[in-house]
Order: structure tokens, then sequence, then C-alpha cells
């Protein structure tokens, strides 16, 4: 009897093994990227500290770690209040859609040589459509909190938004043209190899000015300084969050630093080798070393990016794009098209 | 798959109808969104993973984006929805009826005569759309480009301050 359902119990088990088998890596990187977002805060209010000649959080637990949990532990306990101006149905829905968006989005990251959500032969795509969705969040936090800095904050996103979006798409065919395949795990195989023995074959030498205009895309995208005109709080108050309280501006937050961690993990995969690096071919694992500390130093420049960039004006940030980064990004499209079909003997 | 198509497609009915009917501005056009976002799906179901990504991202990401801009600035409050709800009366129903059935009939008799199609019987992908794109239809995307190059230029004149 015990045999009997033990045989079916394992018959069962192979067949959905699997399915298993994803939903748990699924589980595990979602689990990680949240807690490695959540950490980010402390990392940054750190090294923030450090490059101000002041300490930080440095009480709570050993070097101050503790400080997040602390926090959590205060927001979670802090009441769910809803203005009674506000559009409920959106004003709620807004920071679910800021939260989820930008956790769909790592979805498409190969983590490892074989480590990864999902694996979509569109997968850059796929990034580019919930980068364009998730500002859904930003409008409808301002737009429903029914508060003129919010708008404000919400409309000046929007256009932002907007605007970045149209030469980051542009800027990244590049790497897709070079490629031949908008599936990220292609990017990153498509980098192996060296010229003369240590230089790497990364996108960011025969893609430059698809970097250059990639770098200020990605900021636009998360809204971080010098690109935080939609929560400039010297104009806005606090922009589009600053009805929110407890819980939901919580999720705002997170989402945010969770997009830094997405966009960096992005900016590795597309232009630095992914997991690529020395001895990964015999070493597997080494892999997602290379990937988790190579991600690491971009989240870390975008937190240097903020303590020492101050933030421009409105129409500076709208002028830079039209007038610098689009042309750019044009220009980087049609030279590596040329390239590619001269290489290809057309 | 199959299960996946019919749940898209009820999504896609639904929210649509919601549109129809909803008279807050903002909420119609989030329903859109969801129904834009539910043909995206349709669009993965039947096999072609390229369009339903760029419907996601020019329709549900761009344009719809660009409406509730415009929506969100025109400060539309109760008055309006107080119009909206005076203006869905019944009588208001009768054109679009009829329309839509004359549409009805005409698919139900398409479908009649032709039998059924096996819909996506291969993925149709991003490679196969651009040498479509600019191989048959080479023509239609120059002057549909030409076209935008034009709309773009007129716009720049209207938003030009003296």
């Amino acid at each position: 009897m015990v045999d009997h359902l033990l045989t079916a119990a394992l018959a069962w088990f192979n067949v959905w093994k699997p399915y298993i088998f994803t939903a748990v890596t699924t589980l595990i990187i979602l689990l990680g990227l949240v807690i490695v977002a959540a950490w980010m805060i402390w990392l940054e209010r750190r090294l923030l500290g450090l490059w101000q000649d002041r300490y930080g959080p440095n009480r709570v637990g050993p070097l101050g770690l503790g400080q997040v949990i602390a926090d959590m532990i205060k927001i979670f306990f802090k009441e769910d209040w809803l203005p009674p101006f506000v559009d409920k149905p959106t004003f709620v829905l807004a920071p679910a859609i800021a939260m989820s968006m930008m956790l769909l989005g790592f979805a498409v990251i190969p983590l490892s040589a074989t480590l990864g959500v999902a694996d979509l032969n569109i997968g850059l795509l796929f990034f580019l459509a919930i980068a364009g969705l998730s500002v859904y969040a930003v409008m409808l936090g301002g737009w429903s909190s029914n508060s003129k800095y919010s708008l404000l904050g919400g409309v000046r996103s929007t256009a932002q938004t907007i605007s970045y979006e149209v030469f980051m798409g542009i800027a990244l065919m590049g790497v897709v043209m070079q490629t031949g395949s908008f599936s990220l795990r292609d990017i990153v195989n498509a980098q192996q190899g060296s010229s003369f023995g240590f230089i790497p074959h990364w996108n960011m030498f025969s893609q430059v000015l698809g970097l250059i205009v990639w770098v200020p895309a990605a900021l636009a995208v998360t809204h971080r300084t010098p690109f935080d005109l939609p929560e400039a709080e010297s104009e806005l108050v606090q922009g589009y969050h600053t009805e929110y309280s407890g819980m939901k501006f919580g999720m705002f937050m997170v989402s945010e630093y969770v997009g830094i961690v997405m966009v960096s993990a992005l900016t590795t995969t597309l232009f630095f080798g992914g997991w690529l690096g020395p001895f990964v071919d015999r070493l597997p694992w080494l892999g997602f070393f290379w990937f988790a500390g190579k991600t690491f130093l971009f989240m870390a420049s975008y937190i240097l990016v903020r303590a020492s960039l101050p933030r421009p004006r409105y129409d500076q940030i709208m002028a830079a794009g039209w007038k610098f980064c689009l042309p750019v990004a044009l220009l980087n499209m049609v030279v590596t098209g040329a390239l590619v079909l001269w290489k290809a003997g057309v | 798959m199959d299960i996946c198509f019919y749940i898209a497609a009820g999504v896609a009915l639904i929210s649509t109808l919601l549109v129809i009917t909803g008279t807050n501005p903002v909420h119609a056009l989030l329903n859109l969104v969801v129904s834009l976002l539910a043909v995206a799906m349709i669009f993965f179901t039947l096999g072609a993973p390229f369009a339903g990504m760029l419907e996601i991202i020019v329709y549900a990401g761009a344009i719809m984006v660009l409406f509730i801009f415009v929506v969100m600035m025109l400060n539309l409050g109760e008055a309006v929805i107080r119009q909206e709800k005076q203006w869905l009366t019944p009588r208001a129903w009768i054109g679009p009826m009829l329309l839509s059935l004359l549409l009805l009939g005409e698919l139900v008799s398409v479908l009649a005569g032709v039998g059924s199609h096996a819909a996506g019987i291969g993925e149709i992908g991003p490679k196969q759309v651009g040498a479509a794109l600019y191989g048959p239809y080479l023509l239609a995307v120059e002057l549909a480009s030409m076209l935008l190059l034009g709309a773009l230029v007129a716009a720049y004149h209207l938003g030009k301050h003296e």
C-alpha cells in the first residue's frame, strides 16, 4: 500500500518536476530581487554618508544592516490611510502597478548560463513594453491624488518617460542588430571571446554611442537623480506620491529600487557581457557571481551619480533628450546597420 | 493555449464593454488599456509574439499614455460624469447597435462560408515581420513614413512660438 502510494507520488513528481523546478527558481529569484532592492536603501544611505563625510545609518545591527528591517516593521504598522479626496480605485492601483511592472521586467534577464526565469526570444521587447506600462503607475498616482503637486509630478514623469523611451528603444536596436536577436541570452552569448587575450568582446566597445544614450535613458525611466523631476522636493513637495503614506508609499519606494536593480542588470547584460568573465568556461557557477558583481557596480554608480550631480531644470532635461540623445541614437543605428551589412557582404 | 485564448478574448470583451458604458473618462481609458493588453495576449496565443509586443509598446505604452495625459490635463470632474450619464440613454444605443449587427451578420456569413482555419500554425517572429514589411510592402511603409514626417512637420509648425 505504502509502496504503491510512493511510486504514484514519484511518478507524479517526475511529470511535474520541470514545472516545480521553474516555479521554485522563479520564487527564489523574485524574493532575492526584492531583498536586494530593500537592502539597496541601506546601501544608498551608507554610501551617500560616506561620500558626504558622515556615517549614515549605523546603529541597528552590524554596520546598520538592520535598519531596513526596522523601517519595514514601522511602515507595516502604519495606518493604511486613504485621503478622502482621492479617486480610490486608481489610487490603490498605482503602487501595485509600480511594483508588479518592475518585478515582471526582471523575468527576462538571464542571471547565468543556465539560471533565469523566462527565456523569451523577444526578451528586449518585453523589457521595453514593461518600461512603457510602468508609466501608468506614476501617472495614475499623480492624477488620482487630486492635488496639484501630485498632478504636476505625474505630468512631468509622463512626458519625460515617453520621450526617453523613444531613443532608449532606438539606442538598443544597435545591440539587437549586431546580435541578430531580441533574446537577452543570445545577446550575452554573442559577446563571448576577446581580442589580444584581454579586451573582451563586450558591446560597450562596439556600441559606445548606444551606451552613451542608454545610461541617461535608464536614469530617466527609473526617475533617479538627476532625472527625478517628477518628485523634485524643492518644487513639488514629493511629486506624484505626495498624498501617499504607509505601505502604499513603501511600494513606490521599493519599486524604485527594484527598477535600479533591473536597469543595472540590463546594463550588464546588454553592454558588459552578462555572466561572462574569466574562468566561466571551466567553472560555470562563477557566471552568476560575475553577473552579480557587475550589476552591483552599476547599482553603486547610480548612487554615486545621485551623490554628485545636481538636478537640472525640466526644459533642460527635455532639450538634452530630443536635441542630443535622439540624434546620437539615430546615428548609432545607421552606422551599426551599415557595418552589419558590410560585414555580411551585401 | 486554447484556454488562454478564450480567457483573453473574454477579458477583451468585458473591458471594451466597460469602456463604452463607463462614465469616468480616466477609468474608461484604463479599461481600454486592459482591452489592448488582452488583444496582445490573443496575438501571443495565435503565434505572433512580435505583433503582441508591438501592440503593448505602441498602443498600451505610448498612444494610450498620451490619451490619458490629455484627459488628465483637462481636469474633468463630477460635471462630466453627470453629462456622460445624461448622454448614455437607451436611445443612443440604437444607431451603433444596428451598425454592429450588420458587422456581426457579415462575420457569421464569412465564418459559415470559409470553414475553420487553424490559426497560428507557425510562429511569426520579428524577422518574418521585417522581411514582409521591407519586401512586398515596401511602398506602403515608405508612404506611411512620409505621411508621419508630414504630420511631424505640421505639429512642429503648430507648436512654434512667434
